[in-house]
């Protein structure tokens, strides 16, 4: 068994919005000395396999496919 | 002159899109996801507005894997005429048959009203009927609006003249709802047969609903 724990978030240099209003709530709760906020959602997947080099070729190619939209986003895969 | 309209799960546009074209004199079809063909006799394909697939992990992101899609795809790279229509444009985007992406808009707000657009690029047959600088008045109504292309692909974008409406004031100066790239609210792809927009011009059919300017865009199509 490997977990895939999957971000993605939007590239640097594409504003995010959702970022931008949780800063300046965190700013409006006093928690100073934040400089920035980005908001990314986790996928977390279970794959059968113990290979963890498939398991990331695999699951780079579905990042590719459908988890993210690379026109606006990354992702970083981490294997467990 | 023959529209085919697809209905994914989730959908909710595809009937007030019938409607409107029928009352331009077409005859519709409307077709689920599942399909594997479109309609032989087909004229114009539209990808109607909605939620398909509950927008989960993206708008537009699961339906591009729709058994249909295939064939849509085929269809574009044949020449074939393609409109989306807001979470069919997101679909078109996602599909890779419209360059770009359709961000959360940027204030976070689902936004639902009349827009006023200014027609960039009429030397189209989405826009033929009308003339660049033209402004019309149509309804938005969506969440992920924010149109969004990098440096190199907006170059490109109006290299080719594929920008063919932004929003903006009733003057026709810029006024951005939700933070779109230079306020676009509408592109095509390059051979100009892909067309998308996030405004519902389906829904500015009638003088007495607020807005008959839907009908001049959506009569290019029967025109050609």
């Amino acid at each position: 068994m490997t977990t895939a724990i999957i971000n993605v978030s939007l590239k640097a240099g594409v504003l995010d919005s959702q970022g931008k209003a949780v800063h300046h709530a965190l700013d409006s709760l006093h928690f100073k000395g934040v400089s920035d906020v980005r908001v990314g959602k986790q996928i977390v997947l279970k794959l059968d396999t113990d290979d963890k080099t498939a398991a990331m070729a695999e699951v780079e190619k579905m990042c590719e496919e459908i988890l993210a939209n690379t026109v606006i986003e990354d992702y970083k895969i981490e294997l467990i | 002159m023959k529209v085919t309209i697809l209905q994914f799960p989730g959908t909710n546009c595809e009937y007030d899109t019938q409607h409107a074209f029928e009352k331009l004199g077409a005859t519709t079809e409307i077709v689920w996801h599942k399909a594997e063909s479109l309609p032989a006799d087909t004229n114009l394909l539209v990808v109607a507005g909605g939620f398909s697939y509950g927008d989960y992990l993206r708008s537009g992101a699961i339906a591009k894997f729709s058994p249909v899609m295939k064939a849509v795809t085929e269809y574009a790279n044949k020449g074939g005429k393609v409109l989306g229509i807001c979470n069919g444009f997101q679909v078109l985007t996602e599909a890779g048959l419209l360059p770009g992406a359709l961000k959360r808009n940027d204030g976070l707000h689902f936004i639902s009203k009349h827009h006023t657009l200014k027609v960039e690029n009429s030397d189209n047959i989405f826009l033929e009927k009308l003339n660049n600088g033209d402004i019309v008045n149509i309804p938005i109504a969506h969440h992920d609006g924010n149109y969004f292309i990098d440096q190199d692909g907006l170059k490109e974008l109006y290299a080719n003249n594929q920008v063919l409406l932004t929003y903006s004031d009733k003057d026709g100066s810029i006024k951005n709802p939700n933070g779109s790239v230079d306020s676009i609210a509408g592109v095509c792809n390059k051979n100009k047969n892909v067309f998308g927009l996030m405004p519902h011009p389906e829904r500015a059919m009638e003088s007495i609903l607020g807005s008959d300017d839907g009908v001049k865009m959506l009569e290019g199509f029967l025109a050609s």
